[in-house]
């Protein structure tokens, strides 16, 4: 009566790549998984053997690359290793007359000027990126997109010297002056308005990874499917609803990595934070006061370390920072990993 | 050629919950592409339409003006009018938004947030709709059961919406679109990607939902068409062809064209 004309085969739909016959007989294999070779399939077969050999080779070279640096620096900072032990990393004092070194003002410094500069930067990009790709129009967007990413590509003793000249001067004046006045009863803001200090450099490393953070998370915004963003609409979703609800989500892994990288930039960058941070290896509350990061300390002080002690502990910082970036990577790439897999599409 | 309006049977007076759509004249472009050519056709309530036709003859994007989602796509236009319980959805002063509550949709390819749980997943649009209400819980169980979800998925309701079956994941997005208790629920090929007891689940979850919706599904299994439909559109090149009862459109349509597609005898 009702004849009957499925017609699952159509332009793009997914049934087209199901080859004739599967559907009789036992299920076929997965596509690679085939048993008959394929024509000329020994061939092919090795040119698969040397490229995974070339390739693996070369991720072999680069994990052996890691694992020799960390050698030569544990082996070159063993005497600070032997005579300071675990007190190198809680110590304060940084006294190369004394010959007494500890990092803790280092790693301290480091740390709270990373941060700061994700605090500020994370939420800036996040919105750049969410403007340029939700609301700003198809050609401005891109023209935008284009100079955000050159920013990237400024090297930092120019943000350093930008820093020196424009930024400081204007800190001082402003911001830090009226704080120091009005807010300095807070342990945050006590003490004088220098301008160079831990809230210049978090302020450069912000603007410094601003750039990298926004490029990528719009890249990731951008990849976000169509469907994504109509399943929303089709919900009643507003525009900023559909961006929260399908985009941001959707994005999170991929919104982690910039931040991974950013993260990256600022924990290493050195040039740019040596000039604006003020260089004094002290623990301070206030972000009015001078600090002091790892990379500047090393930056600093290497060519003047005359003593054995003093260059193994500077090598002793090379190799905590070292690890601290290794470990924050592992650790921030393990939790896109799981997100990922988490979020991976089986459908 | 277009046959519109008064169809018999169709004149089933509207239940409370309104969801009639009628549809006048409706003309639609991508760009300069014309792709619907004066469409009339009515969607009543409690009934379900099967909009049949050859790829690319203008069935999604017919079904896409109904939820205003055609005119996200930059470039697009539409003249015509629509109404939804007598009212135009594109008189000024309508909010798009507001009519994507009343209208829901499910797509060809399931698309569940992947990053969200099973639970947030489906109160997505809800919470768009209502403030944070103690009746989340309910509203969740009784959206999941009426997808027949809930027994699959009491039990993990915090499992990303990602790590579902295809199948689990496009009631998943029946479940999303039912909670925010639309009055018309369209659905552009919602098996198509689907195993045949997917299939066959969805399709009885149909049978249910037409009890209070009216449906709209576009399909090109011709056997879904003829089992859950009451009324069949068929559709080419952005033309309606004939519109009539599901029976007579597989039986003894009244046009040649009809026929020859339905008998699968081209397209
Ligand atoms: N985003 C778009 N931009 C431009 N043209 C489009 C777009 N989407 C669809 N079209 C065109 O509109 C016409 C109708 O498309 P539509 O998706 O409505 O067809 P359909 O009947 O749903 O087909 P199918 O059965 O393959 O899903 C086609 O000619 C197509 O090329
Ligand atoms: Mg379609």
């Amino acid at each position: 009566m009702i004849a009957v004309s499925d017609k699952p085969i159509r332009a793009g739909g997914r049934r087209s790549r199901i080859p004739p016959g599967a559907f009789s007989g036992p299920p076929p294999p997965g596509p690679s998984q085939g048993k008959e070779p394929a024509a000329g399939g020994r061939s092919r077969f090795n040119a698969d053997a040397i490229f995974r050999g070339i390739t693996g080779s070369f991720a072999g070279f680069v994990l052996l690359l890691v694992a020799g640096m960390a050698t030569v620096m544990t082996i070159a900072s063993m005497p600070a290793i032997r005579k300071f032990g675990w007190h190198f990393l809680v110590s304060s004092t940084w006294d190369p007359v004394q010959d007494q070194y500890g990092a803790l003002p280092f790693l301290f410094g480091t740390l709270l000027s990373s941060f700061l500069a994700l605090l500020i930067a994370v939420p800036l990009s996040l919105g750049i990126a969410t403007f340029l790709s939700e609301l700003a129009p198809e050609r401005p967007a891109r023209i935008l997109g284009f100079l955000v990413e050159l920013l990237a590509a400024i090297p930092s003793v120019i943000y350093g010297l930008w820093g020196i000249f424009v930024m400081v001067p204007m800190l001082r004046n402003g911001p830090q002056a009226w704080l120091s006045a009005h807010l300095g009863f807070l342990p945050i803001f006590a003490g004088p308005a220098y301008g160079v200090g831990m809230m210049a450099a978090g302020l450069i490393l912000a603007i410094m990874i601003l750039p990298t953070i926004s490029a990528i998370s719009l890249e990731v915004f951008r990849a976000v499917p169509r469907a994504q963003r109509e399943a929303a609409l089709a919900l009643g979703a507003t525009r900023w609803e559909t961006t929260r609800m399908a985009v941001l989500s959707y994005a999170r892994p991929g919104i982690l990595g910039a931040v991974i990288l950013g993260l990256g930039r600022a924990l290493g960058e050195t040039m740019a934070v040596t000039m604006l941070i003020g260089n004094r290896p002290a623990i301070s509350a206030s972000l009015l006061a001078p600090g002091y990061t790892m990379a500047s300390v090393i930056a600093n002080e290497f060519s003047e370390a005359t003593g054995d002690l003093y260059l193994s502990a500077l090598i002793e910082v090379a190799l905590v920072l070292f690890g601290l970036t290794v470990l924050l990577n592992v650790g921030a790439r393990y939790l896109v990993w799981s997100t990922v897999k988490r979020g991976e599409n089986r459908a | 050629m277009n046959r519109p309006e008064t169809l018999p049977g169709r004149e089933t007076a509207a239940p409370a919950g309104g969801g009639r759509i009628e549809v006048r004249g409706l003309h639609a472009w991508f760009g300069t592409h014309q792709v619907l050519h004066g469409i009339d056709l009515d969607f009543s309530p409690r009934q379900v339409t099967a909009i049949i036709g050859p790829s690319g003859c203008g069935k999604s994007t017919l079904l896409r003006t109904m939820n205003r989602l055609h005119e996200e796509t930059p470039g697009t236009r539409l003249t015509g009018s629509i109404t939804l319980d007598g009212e135009d959805i594109h008189a000024p002063g309508t909010d798009a938004v507001r009519l994507r509550r009343d209208v829901g949709m499910v797509f060809q390819r399931p698309n569940p947030f992947p990053n969200m749980s099973v639970r947030d997943n489906v109160l997505a649009g809800f919470k768009l709709n209502h403030e944070k209400r103690k009746d989340e819980r309910e509203i969740l169980e009784r959206t999941l059961r009426s997808a027949a979800l809930w027994d699959e998925l009491k039990d993990m309701l915090h499992k990303p919406g990602s790590s579902l079956s295809g199948g689990q994941q496009q009631r998943l997005c029946i479940a999303r679109a039912l909670a925010v208790e639309p009055k018309v629920l369209l659905m552009d090929e919602p098996c198509s990607a689907l195993d045949p007891v997917s299939t066959n689940k969805i399709e009885e979850l149909i049978f249910e939902l037409k009890k209070s919706l009216t449906i709209v599904i576009v399909t090109h299994n011709m056997q879904q068409a003829a089992r859950v439909s009451d009324f069949t559109a068929f559709l080419m090149v952005g033309k309606l062809v004939e519109v009539g009862a599901t029976r007579k459109i597989f039986t003894s349509p009244e046009q040649r064209l009809t026929e020859d597609y339905v008998t699968g005898r081209f397209g």
